[in-house]
């Protein structure tokens, strides 16, 4: 999933500080999950932001939804009747919700209230981390299935480099050495052999340095 | 001969060579790298001049490679593939040997986070390994990653670095095994304080050929006090400096530490110029040029070998 995390309050809080009328827009997709921008995560914070302007003696007429998702041109219709009487929307999606209201919605302001952080999973409650940088062409299958390209520092695909250390990465102890991990399931799989070979330089324009990227399904094209 | 330099003529004429490094300075002062070449001249056979070390801002490796050309010393240029993509990585290597430098060592390079720009965007187009591919390509068939043809292609004496301390231990050898099929010439090592690990790293290279199919100089790096150890044991990952060594410096007045320090490092030489597999020795005095000449000349290094 995509994995975000709620901008600090006080950044939010100078963001909107100009307008009256807010509109606090969850979406149901993968920040629900991650515990981010759903339902709940809509509720607590309209209700800080009401707190914050009443504290500073101003009056804030904050809105609350929650989309089913924000990334679907279709469900960007729940928005239209509740968006007329806002000034500003903080959406609470990852970062392709609040571009969908900015591109449908053309007099309205729109803001983030999420950092997007990466496509990644829970490795524990409360603890996400990043497994996959969307690089658009999949080679996991010659690391044992682990992906050196997002979760090595350096993005090796020979690793590891010389800063390898009892299974951590030369950048900090909280970080895993990936190498060290695929090494490790190699070895159990008895497949070792697979990393004497060189993996070639990488086409990357399949990445986000081939400029932004679009997919066509034909087959699910009206 | 593959590059004709100075460093290569040496190693394939079966001589025990010695390279030294060179830390260009922060900032755009020529004098700083003449006074450090000063040190340097006669002592040692090239000198590495590395690229950003530590990820942090230096005066350009290129740059400081032609001031030492000037000076008389043949430069090895350090690249990391941190900063540059393979346009700018393939641009660099031709205007490199168009201004007469011959040695290159291909490298990943530290990771930002520990420099002085953390919120620096990386590059890592290609890794270490790809990139000693590349450099090869270039100058073995003539052309560019791409399959193109280089009009006049750069002939580069290559070289790559091997931690042997790095883990997992295990593979260590085995990655250097990989850094030979990819096609490097020679290989400088992370500095060695831990020689028994060495051996048995080295052994590992000796029943996999790879001392036959590659020059291996060993590096060392004399410790300045007790507290340059106590730095390199717990802040560099992947160093190993053993007890035994950070004792041995306790164990002299502070003002004695650094006699010590090159004490040990003589001692290492030795060691390693006995070793089976180990072509030269890498010199990595960090701002401490200026006691090189006594370290090789201590060592029996000198006096260094001329070359046609």
């Amino acid at each position: 999933m995509v994995v975000a995390e709620s901008k600090p309050i006080n950044e939010i809080l100078a963001m909107i500080q100009p307008y009256k009328k807010i509109l606090v827009a969850g979406c149901k997709g993968c920040v629900t999950v991650c515990n981010a921008g759903g339902t709940k995560e809509v509720e607590i914070l309209a209700s800080e932001i009401r707190i914050a302007c009443k504290k500073e003696g101003q009056v804030a007429e904050v809105t609350e939804i929650t989309l089913e998702r924000q990334c679907d041109p279709e469900y960007m219709d729940q928005l239209a009747e509740v968006i007329k009487d806002q000034e500003a929307v903080l959406s609470i999606a990852c970062s392709v919700g609040p571009q969908y209201i900015a591109g449908r919605f053309k007099d309205k302001i729109v803001f983030p209230g999420l950092n997007t952080t990466f496509i990644g999973g829970s490795i524990e409650h409360g603890v996400f981390a990043e497994f996959c940088q969307a690089c658009g062409a999949c080679v996991i299958h010659h690391f044992g299935g682990l992906c050196p390209i997002a979760r090595c520092s350096k993005s090796l695909l020979n690793g590891p480099c010389g800063g390898s250390a009892e299974g951590k990465c030369e950048i900090g102890n909280d970080v895993d050495c990936i190498w060290q991990l695929i090494y490790d399931r190699l070895k159990g799989l008895g497949q070792l052999d697979q990393l004497t070979q060189i993996i070639p330089c990488k086409d990357w324009s399949t990445s986000r340095d081939g400029g932004p990227r679009k997919t066509i399904r034909e087959d699910l094209k009206l | 001969m593959k590059s004709g330099s100075r460093l290569e003529k040496i190693l394939s004429t079966g001589q025990f060579a010695v390279t030294g490094e060179c830390g260009p300075p922060r900032g755009a002062d020529p004098d700083a790298i003449r006074k450090k070449a000063a040190h340097l001249k006669g002592m040692v056979d090239a000198v590495n001049v590395t690229d950003n070390q530590t990820a942090v801002v230096r005066m350009s490796s290129l740059a400081a490679c032609l001031l030492l050309l000037q000076e008389g010393l043949e430069p090895n240029l350090q690249m990391v593939v941190r900063d540059r993509n393979r346009i700018a990585l393939q641009s660099d290597i031709l205007g490199a040997y168009a201004l007469g430098i011959r040695n290159m060592l291909c490298l990943s390079g530290d990771h930002q986070k520990f420099g002085d720009h953390p919120s620096a965007k990386n590059v890592f187009d290609l890794d270490s390994m790809q990139f000693i591919q590349m450099v090869r390509k270039m100058r073995d068939e003539g052309k560019f990653l791409n399959g193109q043809d280089i009009d006049s292609p750069p002939k580069m004496f290559i070289g790559a670095a091997a931690n042997p301390f790095a883990d997992p231990a295990d593979f260590r050898a085995v990655r250097l095994g990989k850094k030979v099929a990819a096609g490097v010439d020679f290989i400088q090592t992370q500095c060695i304080y831990n020689l028994d690990r060495f051996e048995r790293f080295m052994q590992q290279v000796r029943d996999m050929g790879l001392d036959e199919k590659v020059y291996i100089l060993g590096g060392v790096t004399p410790m300045k006090s007790v507290g340059m150890a106590n730095y390199m044991k717990k802040q560099v990952p992947g160093m190993d400096v053993p007890d035994e060594i950070i004792n041995r410096l306790k164990g002299v007045p502070k003002q004695d530490q650094a006699k010590e320090g090159i004490a040990i490092c003589v001692e290492t030489i030795q060691r390693l110029k006995e070793m089976k597999g180990i072509s030269g020795i890498h010199i990595m005095a960090i701002e401490w040029e200026q006691r090189v000449p006594e370290i090789v000349e201590t060592a029996g290094l000198l006096p260094r070998p001329s070359v046609d």
